[in-house]
């Protein structure tokens, strides 16, 4: 304790370069604990994407990419599955619900998702948590449509405005649905996933927007049907792009899902959401694993710097050792003189790290989850961040033997007389 | 072997604090040898100078003395106990217990206050603790007894860094730090070079008063031979080191 007050009091006659060694040190565990943190949190939120669903139907393709364009509103799907084939699905005795998905508009850059109330019934994210709203509720009308909530800011959209529906992916003049404009009913509560980027209208919306289309092109001249006689016509789907399947009891899971891929009349594929999320992170893992390895290499570099601080103070703190001597410390003392300053230089530097992320977490949470979708926990250090704080510690430690060691030496061979 | 009273040897007089007999000693295997003292005995309550040239090996002595280092070869007894046969620990505790040490120069440390530099000893040795707590309150009160006593009576001087104290300021802040705990053996290292001579004799007649006080005997080497006068002792280093280094350092 007596050695540890004095390291402390030698760290602080010597607070320009201490300070910059613990900078360096705690801004390096900054960085680490906040990657490891984000990297929990970005894995969370992503696998928070979905849940209670137990199969995704789509057309046959790569399980990856069926998850990508049913859940998360990226890439296209090669085929669709027939209104006859989705019925017979959702027939089966073991499904509980079903929630159909039609691709294949949007809306300024935003997806325009086809569906049915089944959405907002069934649809799980998060805990268990459905979707609710922040103003109005779901499409009642043929030419409604319910807008998330990233779409209602950016956008500006309130209840009652109108959303002009473009086909295909961008939205270009000739390609829109300007004579079926839609109206604003419902504008989801945020959930920081892609549920908030995208837009909810009716299967039959889509059909009759595309009633009058031909081989997927606009109407010829004279032959556009205006909306209102749209309404009067079978709006029957005839495609949807994917389900979302919930079964009355998980054990059947691998059945159901052999039946569907075995389904005779259309190459079908179901897959499980949970497996497919954790494939689809393997791909993203090499990259999440980089930025570890980089926060790691700048904490290696800050203990590097405290290594150079801590030999360069030994010249001259020689004279101090050998008074130290003379009053009867020991080579074990000076040696455990270095170790504790670099112990509390690293454990400061830890310490202050922590502090700088909850800083940092605090100020940019909201920011993050806006941007990102990704929601930090003002929570406590998990077991691994205190894991990596520990390794930062132990390091810490080991890169004080050397310079500790060699004072250890120095206190040897110099005995009492002075040198500089 | 800590707290133990020094124990003597039949046969020799209770009253030598040290006792050398054919010491040699040379820094590393295959230097010159720097001591080659065949005898060398000094009585408690001593003041002894010793002088010699620069680089004779005055500082290697006291180092010796002091247990920091161990000779080559022979017998070297302070307080009657063989330092030569001490581990290197064991030489530590009794250096912390027993020993008072000034340096020329840059005694104190610099982080430290004037009163925690004082009581540097007393955190290295409970003895000396002890000891120092006989006559005072506390800690601290001996320490400014033993400053008031070698001049140090300035209030706002103990509160400044001791860095910007004078250096015959910082001299009496080590000796001090020296006597604090009354070690029965006080070794300076030519304390006084870098003061002007007439400092140069209050802080020796200071040092003399202390050590009276505590009992303590005094070592004290210089190539100063202008101070030789004050003391009741000197010995010549190139008179009792049979070195050849030593001989050629004294020219
Ligand atoms: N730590 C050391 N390692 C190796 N050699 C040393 C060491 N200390 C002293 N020496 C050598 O031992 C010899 C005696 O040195 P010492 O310091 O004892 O002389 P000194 O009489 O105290 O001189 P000065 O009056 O200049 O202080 C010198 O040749 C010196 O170079
Ligand atoms: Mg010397």
């Amino acid at each position: 304790m007596q050695l540890l007050i004095l390291a402390w009091k030698s760290l602080l006659n010597r607070r320009a370069t201490a300070l910059l060694t613990l900078l360096s040190i705690s801004f390096s565990v900054l960085l680490l604990v906040g990657v490891e943190r984000l990297r929990t949190e970005a894995r969370e939120s992503f696998a928070n994407t979905i849940s209670g669903t137990d199969l995704i139907l789509g057309a046959r393709s790569g399980t990856v990419q069926l998850l990508l364009y049913s859940v998360f509103h990226i890439g296209d799907a090669t085929n669709n599955i027939s209104w006859k084939s989705y019925q017979d699905i959702a027939a089966m005795p073991r499904v509980d619900w079903i929630i159909p998905i039609a691709l294949g508009d949007s809306h300024r850059g935003f997806r325009v998702i086809g569906t049915d109330q089944s959405y907002f019934t069934h649809y799980r994210h998060g805990r268990n948590q459905s979707l609710t709203f922040a103003r109005g509720g779901p499409f009642q009308d043929l030419y409604d449509v319910v807008v998330g909530a990233e779409v209602a800011k950016s956008l500006g959209y309130h209840l009652g405005d109108a959303v002009v529906v473009a086909h295909g992916a961008s939205d270009v003049s000739f390609a829109r649905h300007a004579d079926k404009p839609f109206r604003v009913v419902g504008i989801l509560e945020r959930s920081g996933t892609p549920l908030d980027r995208a837009l909810y209208v009716s299967l039959q919306a889509i059909e009759a927007i595309h009633v009058d289309w031909r081989n997927g092109g606009p109407p010829p001249p004279g032959q556009s049907i205006p909306a209102g006689q749209a309404r009067e016509m079978d709006l029957t789907p005839r495609a949807i792009t994917a389900a979302l399947i919930g079964l009355k009891a998980r054990i059947a899971t691998f059945q159901v899902q052999r039946r569907i891929n075995e389904y005779p009349e259309e190459p079908l594929t179901a897959i499980l959401p949970g497996v497919a999320l954790s494939q689809l992170w393997g791909l993203v893992g090499v990259a999440e694993n980089a930025l570890l390895l980089v926060s790691v290499c700048v904490v290696i570099v800050g203990l590097i710097g405290m290594l150079t601080a801590l030999l360069s103070s030994l010249n001259e703190r020689r004279r101090e050792m050998a008074i130290l001597r003379s009053v009867g410390a020991r080579p074990a003392h000076v040696f455990a003189l270095i170790m504790g300053e670099a112990f509390a230089l690293t454990t400061t530097g830890a310490l202050t790290g922590v502090a700088l992320l909850y800083a940092v977490l605090f100020s940019t949470r909201q920011l993050i989850e806006y941007r990102f979708g990704i929601h930090l926990a003002q929570t406590g250090l998990s077991a691994h961040e205190l894991m990596l704080l520990g390794l930062v510690l132990l390091a810490g430690l080991l890169v004080g033997i050397l310079p500790s060691y060699r004072a250890y030496r120095l206190s040897l061979a110099d005995g009492l007389s002075i040198r500089v | 072997m800590e707290g133990a009273v020094p124990k003597h040897a039949p046969g020799q007089s209770p009253d030598n604090v040290i006792r050398i007999r054919d010491l040699t000693f040379r820094w590393k295997l295959g230097m010159p040898q720097v001591l080659d003292l065949p005898s060398l005995v000094i009585d408690r309550g001593e003041r002894i100078f010793i002088e010699g040239a620069s680089g004779s090996g005055k500082s290697t002595l006291l180092s010796l003395l002091a247990g920091v280092i161990l000779p080559e070869r022979g017998e070297i007894q302070v307080l009657g106990e063989r330092l030569d046969r001490l581990g290197s620990v064991q030489r530590d505790h009794f250096r912390a217990h027993h020993i008072g040490f000034v340096f020329q120069m840059f005694n104190l440390i610099p982080y430290l206050s004037v009163v925690e530099n004082v009581l540097l000893p007393c955190r290295f040795s409970d003895q000396r603790r002890l000891r120092a707590l006989r006559d005072a309150d506390s800690l601290e009160a001996e320490a400014l007894r033993l400053l008031r006593q070698l001049d140090m009576t300035d209030a706002t001087l103990l509160r400044r860094p001791v860095t910007s104290l004078s250096v015959g300021q910082q001299q009496r802040v080590a000796a001090a730090r020296a006597l604090i705990g009354a070690p029965a053996l006080l070794i300076a290292d030519e304390p006084t070079s870098s003061l002007d001579s007439d400092r140069r004799e209050s802080f020796i007649r200071l040092l003399f008063d202390e050590c009276a006080r505590a009992g303590s005997t005094l070592v004290f080497v210089s190539h100063d031979a202008s101070l030789e006068p004050l003391f009741n002792r000197t010995l010549r280093l190139s008179e009792i080191n049979r070195s050849a280094a030593a001989r050629r350092a004294e020219g």
